[in-house]
């Protein structure tokens, strides 16, 4: 739902690492994208699309890498990957687990044509 | 020689909305100011769990609202019958609160002279969740009316909040709805979850939600 807001800050947060090369130069951005960060896929590329076309940047590819969603358990120290969020670690039965992972939304890294 | 390289960023999205939410919990706390942020779908009854929470506050308490939704001042007319300062953010279609609007509405209260700020989202479970407004604490707000496996459809803003508040618990007698059901499955995604329940109609609960508040602002 608040995917053209997150888009934009994209894009924003993109130019903003460029120091001083010219956009066109941007070729790719990379995301990381946490399965239970809220933000939704496909919602996200088509908002950036949008946001781009008919820009300098039309041609800047979004390359979005998934990430699971990742615990750990506290008590017996196993880690859990992908799957729904369990209330109880299923080695020990215990309930302090700490999320490690699978909400991320971060601008990992921006591939860029070399001049 | 032309090529592509990848550089490495590591920088979240929401970057600047952080660095500004920080700045705000760091006010807040030197200020000695509370700042709760509820949040529950649309229809929940946040306006009115203030409302009630206003009117039994003390005369001379020193809060502050902030009320956002997406378009209308009623929610801030509503609340200000009761003598404390409200401001209404109107977010013109955007659905969620984020810091900058609080930093800008702050301004307009005397912020010395608060110690409590309650913070009403726009009404919706999933964008608000992402955007840290420098709150001390998230509360989520689930009514009776809506399904009582909302936690497990929503985790993310039942794992992100301190405090789950059951709404409108008179009308249970009305609707298939498990009390124990909703909190089981809010512990589920996050087990230290304290919850309430409570009706803003008819009053019942209240006393524990006071109470809670009252909690918590003696440990700020």
């Amino acid at each position: 739902m608040h995917e053209l807001g997150i888009a934009q800050a994209v894009i924003d947060l993109a130019q903003s690492q460029l120091n001083g090369r010219p956009p066109s130069a941007l070729r790719a951005i990379g995301l990381r994208l946490g399965e239970v960060s809220g933000v939704e896929k496909d919602s996200l590329s088509f908002c950036f699309e949008c946001l781009v076309k008919d820009t300098e940047i039309e041609r800047v590819q979004l390359k979005i890498e998934l990430c699971p969603l990742r615990y750990r358990c506290l008590d017996c120290g196993r880690e859990i990957a992908g799957g729904e969020w369990q209330a109880k670690c299923p080695s020990c039965g215990a309930t302090s687990l700490a999320g490690e992972g699978g909400d991320e939304l971060e601008l990992a890294y921006l591939e860029l044509e070399a001049t | 020689m032309s090529g592509i390289t990848t550089e490495p960023v590591g920088r979240k999205v929401l970057h600047e909305n952080e660095k500004l939410a920080a700045g705000l919990r760091r006010q807040f706390a030197e200020r000695g100011v509370l700042c709760l942020n509820l949040i529950s779908a649309p229809g929940s009854g946040k306006t009115a769990l203030l409302e009630k929470t206003l009117a039994a506050l003390p005369a001379g308490s020193q809060v502050a609202v902030l009320t956002g939704d997406i378009q209308t001042d009623n929610d801030a007319r509503r609340l200000a019958r009761y003598g404390f300062p409200v401001r209404q953010i109107t977010t013109a279609g955007t659905c969620h609160l984020d810091a900058a609007m609080v930093r800008r509405e702050l301004d307009a209260f005397d912020a010395g002279s608060i110690d409590l700020l309650l913070i009403e989202n726009v009404g919706n479970l999933v964008c608000p969740t992402s955007y840290d407004l420098g709150e001390a604490a998230k509360i989520v707000v689930l009514s009776v009316t809506e399904g009582d496996d909302k936690p497990l459809k929503y985790p993310g803003i039942f794992r992100k909040s301190e405090l789950m508040i059951l709404s409108k618990i008179d009308l249970l007698p009305y609707v298939p709805f498990d009390p124990a059901a909703a909190f089981a499955n809010a512990r589920r995604v996050n087990p230290q979850i304290e919850v309430l329940e409570l009706s803003s109609l008819t009053g019942a609960g209240f006393n524990e939600w006071m109470r809670w508040l009252e909690r918590r602002r003696s440990r700020q």
